[in-house]
């Protein structure tokens, strides 16, 4: 793992533990959560200075991040689309609405495209069930999406670079 | 929220002769608040009071618009709504309060709007588009005419004139759709504002409490009526919650915790969400008895990270209890101290497992561990804990206000009280739904529920999520109890029911779920780990056309349905928990009520269905087809040959049956089959 963290970085680190109590345990998860928020994921170069102030070593810390499906370890995309893959969408076919969006972004879930414009993710259940199946884009929520209207879905993002 | 300075609330001191604070707290604090001024009589603070509960009772003198901004109604479009009425509004210079309030349960008739005018029943309006919403303010609110063509029905309230013209529309609640409802724990939900305590005092609530603790008898008469109830887990055990309390109640070691499970991990089910959206201090309440009945001081609500909008509510009306001395030290002078914090989840359906949950407040990985020792004897930090569900808490009061007797009058003899469902899928008027224990699968579906979209055939309907199971036509007179689901091979769960029409393919849903349990499995287990693992792709070896199956494959295909059955067996008795314990559920009922469907998959290599496009033949319609070349331009296998204005023709030997061309097709001129 590199410990390489510049300046910056460690100064808004420091930041945000600063509210955090050390050696509590308990607010690893806590901590993690404030990390994400301010970065867009958990750089890895965070770890080991999160694990010094929580009291736990880094492969603890690197065991909880991986475990919980919240914390990515990969830098996002300007956009986030995530295709609700709860029951209630399934029944109205959002596994194919997934392969749709995919395929017009060009990625699988969990990956950002190339140009760092989106990052597609699966999320269960949005409590939107009436209008399935329900995609969001930066958390604007979409109901009953069809595949044909992917694309035009997407391009209004786009166009709000 | 209120769109106006909020007022002086009603939790707020009616002269300096009240003594209430949190550091002095007076035991009659939300007596008084309902009936005082209890310890002086100045009619000033009588008519002060008075003036206050009207307000948070909703008797005001210019209009109200209550605005359903759960996450149902913004995504369905409320979020639009809003800016535009109240642009409206300004412009007509009407006085007007704009109060957001959760979801009612209607989610099909999102985004909703009533109107309450002062002295005058309060008016729902579903479908609120823009132009729906300018239609009301200017007809109702500036013309003064009832829109009869535009509303849904009506609400009574306490101020309502008798000859309102609003009484000729029908009540809400002779709805089909509510009127075989019975409401306990969704009672407040969209009529109040979640924010505000004195809307929620007003209303009685916090009545419990101030009862459980002028008992003086450390929560014993609370205790005592929740095992009358019959209260039971709504979680998804359906444990009795009374044994639970009473088992730690008797744990000598302390300090004790409380737990409320707010993960909601059933991927189809928002019910929990509603509530602590819609009525957080309900919940809330039920934590303050079940801390008192089981002599905790420290509670924790564990809530996923999903739910940016319940933590929020959460964390306000935490903040306004402990501003007003209703949470914390000495509440209400009685010497019973609770503190109460949220923790938010991290994305792991595994930590609604009370152990996994436990370790992950713990800032651990959330892996369920042996049991015994139960949580009751060694929970968080080894210390006695009690875990239960967000609904379960939001019947306590409501037990302790009316008796546990009152409370087992409703529902059947095993399973007390109601249970709230999120009727979803193929169903027409699907929502939040709150209905007696003991009522029919198919009153649910049919009556509630309104039966099934656009008319087609019911197939199943799948109840109790990734542990649950699917159960057929045949089955619709299952009662709803817990001991019914049990034997007919699903299980209550937490309330997710979805329903599905003859276009849903029970191979697909069970590979559905198989698939999210082998994402979600924690991976301490080899049986849940590798046994989910093979079981889905025995699942996906079904529906594998012939040509990209080996004789190897093939002959697997055939054994498939007797690996599954055998893997499953293993799998239930051997994993560690819950999770991996019902993993098969969904293939084993599945199996049990639709074992022809498999068949046909396996054998005839067909999907009834028609979901399962892999073993689909796609083929052109010569008379519908228009030529007009997208199907051809769109396959990604270029296996459709046709030239501009000509009928186009679909190579079978190219084809990897991905359905494109059905799904573009402007003309419907693809069939599958
Ligand atoms: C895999 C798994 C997931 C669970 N998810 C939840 C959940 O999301 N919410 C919940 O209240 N209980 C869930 N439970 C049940 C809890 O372990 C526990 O029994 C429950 O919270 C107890 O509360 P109750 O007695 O009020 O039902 C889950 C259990 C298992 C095995
Ligand atoms: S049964 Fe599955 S989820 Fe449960 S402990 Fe074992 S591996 Fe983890
Ligand atoms: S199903 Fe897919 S591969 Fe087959 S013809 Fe249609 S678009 Fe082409
Ligand atoms: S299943 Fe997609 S919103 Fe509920």
């Amino acid at each position: 793992m590199s410990t390489q963290l510049c300046s910056c970085t460690q100064e808004k680190l420091r930041e945000i533990l600063a509210p955090f109590p050390a050696g509590r345990r308990e607010m690893l998860i806590p901590v993690l959560q404030a990390v994400q928020e301010t970065f867009g994921y958990l750089p890895e170069v965070t770890l080991d200075t999160i694990g010094a102030h929580i009291g736990v070593s880094p492969a603890k810390v690197y065991g909880v991040a991986t475990f919980y499906n919240q914390f990515r370890l990969q830098p996002v995309g300007k956009h986030i689309v995530r295709v609700c893959r709860g029951t209630a969408c399934h029944v109205r076919g959002s596994k194919l609405l997934l392969d749709a969006v995919g395929d017009a972004l060009g990625v699988k879930p969990g990956e950002t495209t190339p140009d760092g414009a989106f990052t597609l993710e699966t999320v269960a259940c949005l409590g939107a069930c009436s209008i399935a199946p329900v995609v969001t884009v930066d958390g604007n929520f979409h109901g009953a999406v069809q595949t044909r209207g992917v694309g035009k879905m997407l391009d209004t993002y786009r166009e709000k670079e | 929220m209120t769109t106006a300075t909020t007022a002086i609330s009603l939790m707020d001191a009616c002269c300096s002769r009240c003594t209430h604070s949190p550091q002095t707290p007076c035991a009659q604090y939300l007596d008084c608040r309902a009936h005082g001024p209890l310890c002086h009589t100045d009619p000033a603070c009588t008519a002060a009071l008075n003036a206050r509960r009207d307000a948070a009772m909703h008797i005001a003198t210019r209009p109200i618009i209550y605005v359903g901004a759960g996450t149902c109604g913004l995504a369905a479009g409320m979020d639009q709504v809003i800016p535009a009425m109240q642009k409206a509004l300004t412009e007509h210079g009407l006085d007007v309060m704009v109060k957001e309030v959760g979801c009612f349960g209607l989610c099909h008739r999102e985004p909703m709007l009533d109107v309450k005018k002062p002295g005058r029943p309060r008016v729902c309006f579903d479908h609120v588009d823009v132009k729906k919403a300018l239609a009301i303010v200017t007809r109702y609110l500036v013309n003064d005419e009832v829109p009869a063509d535009l509303s849904m029905g009506i609400i009574a309230t306490p101020d309502a004139a008798p000859d309102s013209p609003e009484f000729a529309l029908p009540n809400l609640y002779d709805l089909p759709v509510l009127v075989r409802q019975r409401r306990i724990v969704l009672q407040n939900c969209g009529l109040i504002d979640p924010d505000a305590l004195d809307e929620y005092v007003a209303r009685g609530g916090y009545g419990a409490l101030a009862k459980a603790l002028a008992a003086g008898d450390n929560g014993e008469m609370v205790l005592n009526e929740v095992l009358k109830a019959g209260l039971r887990g709504r979680g998804g055990g359906g444990f009795p919650t009374g044994r639970k309390w009473q088992l730690t109640r008797a744990q000598q070691n302390t300090p004790k915790y409380l737990v409320c499970n707010a993960d909601e991990g059933d991927p189809g089910a928002f019910m929990d969400r509603s509530v602590l959206e819609g009525d957080p201090h309900r919940v809330i309440e039920g934590m303050l008895l079940g801390a008192l009945a089981i002599g905790a001081d420290h509670g924790y609500i564990y809530c996923r990270a999903e739910y940016p909008l319940a933590i929020k509510r959460l964390l306000h009306s935490i903040e306004e209890l402990e501003g007003r001395g209703l949470l914390g030290d000495n509440i209400l002078g009685s010497g019973f101290s609770f503190h109460l914090k949220v923790k938010q989840g991290a994305g792991a359906f595994v930590c609604g497992e009370e152990t996994a949950l436990l370790a992950s407040i713990e800032g651990k990985r959330g892996m369920p561990r042996v049991r015994p020792p139960y949580p009751a004897q060694s929970g968080l930090w080894g210390q006695p804990t009690c875990i239960n569900n967000v609904e379960t808490f939001a019947n306590v009061a409501a037990i302790v206000d009316h008796g546990g007797a009152a409370f087992a009058s409703v529902g059947t003899e095993r399973s007390k009280g109601t249970k709230v469902f999120a009727l979803t899928g193929t169903i027409k008027l699907g929502g939040l739904v709150e209905v007696p224990m003991g009522m029919t699968l198919r009153e649910v579906v049919f009556d509630v529920g309104g039966g099934i979209l656009d008319d087609r055939p019911f197939k199943a309907v799948q109840i109790g999520g990734p542990s649950g199971g699917c159960l057929p036509t045949a089955m619709l007179d299952t009662l709803v109890d817990y001991d019914s689901l049990i034997a007919a091979g699903a299980m209550m769960g937490s309330g997710g029911l979805v329903v599905m029409d003859d276009k849903t393919c029970m191979v697909d849903l069970a590979r559905f779920f198989m698939e999210f349990i082998r994402n979600e499995s924690c991976g301490k287990c080899i049986p849940c780990r590798e046994g989910t693992t093979r079981m889905l792709e025995i699942l996906e070896r079904i529906v594998r056309p012939y040509r990209d199956e080996d004789t190897e494959a093939t002959l697997q295909r055939f054994k498939s349905v007797i690996m599954l059955e055998e893997l499953a067996q293993v799998i239930r008795d051997t994993s560690l928990c819950g999770l991996g314990q019902t993993a098969p559920n969904p293939v084993l009922s599945t199996l049990r009520y639709f074992r022809d469907e498999y068949e046909k998959h396996v054998f005839e290599r067909t999907c009834p269905a028609g979901a399962c496009r892999s073993l689909l033949t796609f083929t052109v319609n010569a008379e519908k087809c228009k030529g007009c070349t997208l199907c051809a331009r769109n396959c990604p296998a270029g296996a459709i040959w046709g030239a501009s204005k000509q009928t186009h023709v679909i190579d079978q030997a190219k084809c990897v049956h991905c359905g494109v061309c059905m799904d573009v097709c402007r003309f419907d001129a693809v069939l599958a089959q």
